[in-house]
């Protein structure tokens, strides 16, 4: 074989790898919606969902800024989240056709939801706790979306993000999703029906590790270090350790901070943990005990090594 | 005499203008202390509240009003020289005070009147049993909260 084809030939099977390479990310790492019947057979308990709705937080975010407590929450988005990525928007998700989630079917919500994409396919960063929300039963999901379609419509127009240059390439996010999203528990055999309920709030619904637990080089969540306190998303200092490495209080003790705010010295809690607690507030005596429970079962881990 | 009056009245003046110089200085530690001193007695009421709403000692009406009503008067202080300039979290040391307290003062002001409503609410009901505590209490926990959020540097 004269050199001139064998390089041609060479050349071409390159292309054929790199193809077949790209494909297969393309593949892996592609917006994937929950299965079409997903939902099938549920309908949706608007009562439960305000509980799942104050459990998993989402007033906390996707109300406007300086929004009022009283009243039904008007999820208009507009608050921005500074981050080492550049500053998040939340969006609205009121119930307005135009501006909001009105015209969105449940499932194109659930795979908002659980699957962190978008109704035309695209990924959300995961700023959007999907990754928490991912472990949620499906009946919750479908009672949340009843609650969220009987909320008040607003028609302010949902931001664009303002990110860094590297992070505006909504299609790296498949790789990000590869890495770090995972359905499993991070405690996997709960010792008490009361520690499994725990999990459920703390793991699935109210994403307390988004915050509590510190991140690697790429943003996924160190799971070896799980709820052991990490730096701030913004602004200076720490978000503390809450095993009980850290955390000294007692379950009773944990379970009155989360209703009322105030710790076992009356301090109460600051920055974002205001609002955190303006959700758990909401939840029964019994809820609040279970993820107390679920901390004090927890590992403890130290202070970073 | 003449002399002895003299020197009194001159080391009078010598006084204000050290306690003067004093206030100038970039030594803000007394005030910081002042005002978290003024945290701790808040803490101490609550603390007697907090215990009978959350059923860990017994409901007294009397000890109930008392701390209530030391709450109000704690709210009512006029705090103007526990907050002298210069002394936020970055500027003084030991101190978690936001620079926002300064740059938006209604704002801080508002959060203290908010406090001082909820302090005047739980005293009206701290004496007629626990539940006029632990309602009181969530009043509290608000107000106290709100200004956390957004007056205090995170730890």
């Amino acid at each position: 074989m004269p050199p001139n084809r064998k390089s041609v030939m060479i050349l071409r099977l390159a292309i054929v790898v790199v193809l077949a390479l790209a494909g297969g990310a393309w593949f892996l790492t592609r917006p994937a919606p929950l299965a079409a019947d997903a939902l099938d057979g549920l309908i949706g308990d608007a009562a439960n969902g305000a509980v799942i709705f104050a459990a998993s937080g989402c007033a906390s975010c996707h109300t406007a800024p300086g929004a009022e407590d009283e009243g039904l929450p008007v999820l208009a988005g507009g608050r921005t989240f500074a981050s080492d990525y550049g500053t998040f928007m939340a969006p609205n998700i009121s119930s307005d056709p135009e501006a909001g989630i009105g015209r969105w079917t449940d499932l194109e919500l659930a795979s908002a939801i659980q699957s962190g994409v978008s109704p035309e396919g695209a990924h959300y960063y995961p700023a959007f706790p999907y990754t928490a929300y991912a472990k949620a039963a499906p009946q919750d999901i479908v009672d949340l979306i009843a609650y969220l379609r009987t909320l008040p419509a607003d028609a302010s127009p949902s931001l664009p993000h303002d990110l860094d240059l590297p992070f505006r390439f909504r299609a790296s996010l498949g790789g990000w999703k590869l890495l770090f999203a995972s359905t499993d528990w991070v405690v996997p055999d709960p010792v008490s029906p009361e520690v499994e309920r725990g999990r459920y709030l703390v793991e699935a619904l109210g994403h307390c590790a988004e915050c509590h637990t510190p991140r690697n080089a790429l943003g996924g969540l160190q799971r070896d270090r799980w709820m052991a306190g990490a730096p701030a998303a913004s602004g200076p200092g720490r978000v503390p350790n809450i095993t009980t490495g850290g955390l000294s209080w007692s379950v009773d003790e944990v379970a009155e901070y989360l209703k009322s705010g105030f710790t076992p010295e009356f301090d109460t809690a600051g920055g974002e943990m205001v609002e955190v607690i303006k959700n758990t507030r909401q939840l029964s005596d019994a809820d609040r005990l279970a993820i107390a429970s679920y901390l004090a079962a927890l590992p403890p881990l130290g202070p970073d090594s | 005499m003449m002399s002895i009056t003299k020197a009194f009245v001159l080391s009078l003046s010598g006084l204000a203008f050290a306690s003067l110089a004093h206030a100038q200085s970039a030594d803000h530690s007394g005030a910081i202390k002042a005002r978290q001193a003024h945290m701790t007695l808040y803490g101490t009421n609550l603390g007697v509240l907090g215990a009978m709403a959350q059923g860990n000692m017994p409901y007294d009406a009397e000890a109930a009003t008392v701390a209530a009503e030391s709450l109000v008067a704690l709210a009512g202080i006029d705090q103007r020289f526990y907050w002298p300039e210069g002394s936020a979290s970055g500027m003084a040391e030991g101190t978690r005070s936001m620079e926002a307290i300064w740059t938006d003062p209604e704002g801080f002001s508002a959060a203290q009147e908010a406090l001082l409503i909820a302090a005047t609410a739980m005293a009206a009901t701290a004496g007629t049993g626990v539940e006029g505590i632990q309602a009181g209490m969530q009043a509290m926990g608000g107000a106290c909260g709100a200004c956390h959020q957004n007056y205090r540097v995170r730890q």
